[in-house]
């Protein structure tokens, strides 16, 4: 393509290339800010006028037409996202970023679909189109079917606990798998039949549902990064096929993000990609067997004697979990920690890197209920203070606290690293019942004798400590 | 579809799929560099600020659409959902990310030398 000499310079291409530019280096400089809390606001800011400028350099590309559909489109999109990003409340967060981005890879597969049509089935295009193409076809599909699976398990319209086929489910997903990689592989070597693109991208959302429906609440940290992960890729393959370099880069830094974090969730499970991916916890229905009983007692307290325990220590830890989301008790342990440093109580919170169903969940919990992020200590640091600690106060947490994972090598979380809040001199923990969490796992903390559970919604039971804690 | 943008044949004969690839593989590297040092309190907005930037797959739509020539109802129909979908990613995404972030506060007293010996 050749430019017409009356072109304005600002439809020129390189003009157009040049401000991608500038959008990706946005992309890149707006992120560095979000290694610190007080530079990420404008990091995140910034990324946004990244945004927009990449926006702007793709309405000047020469020879853009249907503007009114591309504004209907635009409208549609910002009148649907504003309201919900605006009134999403913090402990719905991770089911709102699983739907953000499912329609992120849904927009792949849809632009992927389109240009098959468009183009009599990719007949005389070069494979260097094809290929990331089919690529961004087949990812964008899993992650688009696969997010909405996570958002209906986590928005609870789907039960959160896994459901699969069991033993067939890997062999029926690696079905699923060959069958989009075929119908891929045979659109490349010529056939542009829609059957064969309506192939691709129904078995690639299967897959998407198969793989999502089977993993567990608690897993739900690995699974949303991972789609993050994908819906990056895949972004940046639509950029190669479209040769555009602003995709191609912010495509990128996505999928390095979720690979990132995906890592790091799984390390902290202590767990394989694969094998959280292959589904349930450790497999599946073979851990759901009885966790049995025969642990021992378990000793039980009120409010008040909770009240009256903290009160006099000289450090507490608080160590929220995914109950404290569930039950909204943010505000309300804020008040609670209030009360304690009002009478010299040191309060930190101990925060597991997979406490909650999102990477860094419980710290938008927290920040949200203005505790200073000061307090909130990661596990590696906190774990030292617990022999420091007078009570460690664990709030809806279970797993993450289970003495098992470093003592029982027959427990399925053994090895995973966890918060030492046995080593403080007291232990209280609030739960709803002694049903056992997740996966059926029991926890022996709550037998420990230095233990003593307040049983009861997490909310109310520290809304009671604060008024005990009023009274004393 | 591809070489909307002029990409003058260079020298070498190199096509330009080929520097496409170089600047993915580099900002594979530069994210990775980037990324590795968000602290775990931020790993949340991270997400959902990474998510937002996903959303630049807005572009592809658009770009398909305004290039499209005799593009028939159905293709349209599919473009302006993808256009729909990825300014929902977008605009949904900064906004709660912005939101979030601006809930992340120190504590109010003049700030001192935290465990690590940073500044705060």
């Amino acid at each position: 393509m050749t430019l017409a000499p009356a072109t304005a310079f600002y439809q020129d291409a390189n003009f157009v290339a040049i401000l991608y530019i500038v959008a990706f280096s946005l992309f890149i400089y707006g992120l560095s800010g979000l290694t610190g809390p007080r530079t990420a606001v404008r990091g995140n800011r910034i990324a946004a006028v990244g945004m927009a400028v990449a926006l702007l350099a793709t309405f000047l590309i020469e020879g853009m037409g249907n503007w009114v559909l591309i504004a209907v489109g635009l409208a549609i999109g910002t009148v649907l996202g504003v309201p919900s990003a605006r009134q999403v409340k913090m402990t719905a967060i991770p089911q709102m970023v699983a739907l953000f981005n499912g329609v992120g890879g849904g927009a792949v597969a849809l632009i992927a679909w389109a240009e098959f049509n468009e183009t009599g089935g990719y007949a005389e295009e070069p494979l260097t189109f094809v290929i990331p193409s089919l690529f961004a076809a087949i990812i964008g599909s899993i992650s688009f079917w696969g997010s909405n699976i996570a958002f209906g398990k986590l928005q609870e319209i789907l039960p959160g606990r896994p459901i699969g086929a069991g033993r067939l489910q890997q062999p029926i997903n690696l079905v699923l798998l060959l069958v989009a990689v075929a119908a891929a592989v045979a659109i490349a070597a010529g056939q542009t039949s829609g059957i064969y693109i309506a192939a691709v991208l129904i078995a690639a959302g299967l897959l998407g549902i198969f793989v999502v429906l089977p993993i567990g609440g608690a897993d739900m940290p690995v699974v949303i990064s991972l789609l993050n992960a994908f819906t990056g890729l895949s972004a940046a393959a639509t950029g190669l096929a479209l040769d555009n370099t602003a995709l191609i880069v912010a495509g990128m830094i996505v999928g390095a993000s979720g690979t990132i974090l995906t890592r790091l969730m799984a390390e902290a499970m202590n767990r394989s990609i694969p094998s959280i991916v292959a589904g349930g916890f450790g497999g599946g229905a073979e851990v759901a067997g009885p966790g049995g009983e025969e642990g021992g007692t378990v000793r039980a307290t009120s409010a008040a004697d909770a009240a009256i325990q903290m009160a006099y220590a000289r450090q507490v830890v608080i160590v929220p979990g995914y109950g404290m989301a569930v039950a909204q008790a943010q505000h309300t342990v804020r008040e609670m920690a209030d009360e304690l440093e009002k009478r010299g109580v040191e309060v930190k919170y101990a925060i597991h890197p997979v406490a909650g169903r999102m990477p860094g969940h419980m710290n938008v919990l927290l920040a949200e209920a203005d505790v200073p992020y000061e307090q909130l200590k990661e596990m590696d640091e906190i774990n030292g203070d617990f022999p420091r600690t007078q009570v460690a106060l664990v709030i809806g947490a279970n797993d993450v606290t289970n003495p098992a994972a470093n003592t029982n090598p027959d427990s399925p979380i053994y090895g995973m690293p966890i918060l030492n809040v046995n080593e403080s001199e007291s232990v209280i923990v609030l739960k709803r019942s002694m049903n056992p969490g997740f996966a059926g796992i029991e926890n022996e903390l709550y037998f420990d004798p230095k233990t003593s559970m307040l049983f009861g919604d997490a909310k109310e039971s520290v809304a009671d400590i604060v008024s005990e804690l009023a009274a004393l | 579809m591809s070489g909307q943008l002029v990409t003058a044949a260079s020298a070498f004969g190199i096509d330009p799929f080929v520097t496409n690839l170089a600047i993915l593989v580099l900002a594979g590297f530069v994210g990775y560099a980037v990324i590795s040092k968000v602290p775990n309190t931020l790993h949340t907005p991270l997400m959902s600020g990474t998510n937002a930037i996903h959303g630049i797959v807005v572009l592809g739509g658009i770009i398909v659409l305004g290039l499209g020539v005799d593009l028939s109802p159905l293709n349209k129909a599919i473009l302006v959902v993808a256009i729909i979908f990825g300014t929902i990613n977008v605009v949904g995404g900064f906004l709660v990310t912005d939101r979030m972030l601006d809930m992340f506060k120190s504590r109010p007293e003049p700030p001192k030398k935290d465990e690590d010996g940073e500044e705060s």
